[in-house]
């Protein structure tokens, strides 16, 4: 569908190992994909959410997250994304993306900047990549990826690459996850 | 001739049958499909200016129907397209939002989502527009959450209604307009 003239292509539903961040056994029977947006309070709800379905399908599922900040009504979202990715770039994605997610109050970059140095990143790196704004191509990537897979708010699952409508709450995801496992097991 | 259809589902959300009239060219919900002439309009994009139809000609230009302002932030449809709004651009597009709210609730909607493409109040005579497009609901009074791409010659080149309670999203506009741009038609 997507033609030549398109700069950003659409990068699919299926988790890229090279590109994407990714928690869980590559081998996992269901992958679940989140496109969220550090300054939404659903995706500050979803978050808890997602650790307690981590812990409960343990090696069963895979995580994946990807920025899709509504950066016109979340003023922080963008520079928050990018910071996540500026963290990732040190190998520090996760403790970014949970530090941005437990602290959603304080996302300004200022203080993103005085919380990298607990989390054990080059200061002066990480400022600088914020400065020249080093991943914001990458930020608007993911989104216009959402956007091509019909991403239609935030948060946005994915499960098994089929968009999740309809409520997220814990009995919900877990259910639609025990379905994907079902299925896998009678396959 | 009526007869009785149902909408597609969109993953098994909310079925909705209806009735329509077959002799008008319209997709499955009753809406104008691709091929009709775009009906002309005239509404008020805020208290003291009116845009019409005809100012677009020799443009492409997508009609964003939706229920009503104020939806929930993260999951609205406009704070959505309002983020997608240079990808629309790219591909040589403008946009209005339409829905039965009146211009000075549109004007509080807009600055509080910081819109930036107009929307505009199918107000008086109320849902006269939606009505032409085939995509009033008469027994709740408000619009279908539905989209037109029209090209420059004012013809309907693509058009979706979905489910009322389901946020389409961007990506069935972005196929509709690299359409439009693939064939070549002088943007």
């Amino acid at each position: 569908m997507t033609k030549q003239q398109t700069p950003h292509k659409f990068r699919g539903l299926e988790a890229d190992p090279h590109r994407d961040h990714i928690q869980g056994p590559a081998n996992a029977p269901v992958t679940l994909m989140e496109y969220g947006d550090y300054q939404c309070p659903y995706c500050g709800e979803a978050y808890s959410i997602v650790k307690q379905l981590q812990r409960k399908f343990a090696d069963n599922l895979r995580f994946v997250f990807r920025n899709f900040p509504l950066a016109q009504i979340h003023t922080h979202a963008e520079v928050a994304a990018e910071a996540a990715e500026a963290a990732g770039a040190q190998n520090q994605f996760w403790e970014m993306h949970d530090y941005l997610y437990e602290h959603q109050d304080k996302l300004a970059a200022p203080q993103l900047i005085a919380a990298a140095k607990p989390l054990g990143l080059d200061v002066e790196r990480f400022t600088d990549d914020l400065n020249q704004h080093a991943y914001a191509e990458r930020v608007r990537e993911d989104f216009l990826s959402g956007v091509r897979a019909g991403v239609n708010g935030t948060p946005t699952f994915f499960i098994n690459g089929v968009r999740h409508d309809g409520a997220w709450d814990i009995d919900s995801l877990s259910e639609a996850i025990n379905a994907q496992l079902q299925k896998r097991t009678a396959a | 001739m009526n007869e009785v259809i149902s909408v597609n589902q969109l993953n098994g959300l909310e079925a909705v049958e209806t009735r329509v009239d077959t002799r008008t060219p319209t997709n499955e919900s009753g809406a104008l499909s691709a091929g009709v002439a775009a009906p002309e309009f005239s509404l008020q994009d805020a208290p003291d200016h009116t845009v019409s139809l005809k100012d677009f000609s020799g443009k492409r230009l997508i009609l964003a129907f939706y229920p009503a302002d104020w939806s929930p932030v993260c999951g609205d449809q406009m704070a959505l397209y309002n983020e997608v709004l240079p990808e629309f651009q790219r591909l040589h597009a403008d946009l209005l939002g339409i829905s039965v709210d009146g211009a000075w609730c549109h004007r509080a909607f807009a600055k509080d989502r910081n819109l930036r493409f107009p929307l505009l109040a199918d107000f008086e005579p109320k849902g006269e527009v939606a009505r032409s497009y085939g995509v009033y609901r008469q027994h709740d009074g408000i619009t279908e959450r539905a989209l037109f791409v029209i090209d420059e010659k004012g013809i309907i080149r693509w058009s979706y209604v979905s489910p009322i309670t389901v946020n389409p999203g961007a990506d069935g506009i972005l196929n509709a307009l690299e359409e439009l741009e693939s064939k070549g038609v002088a943007a």
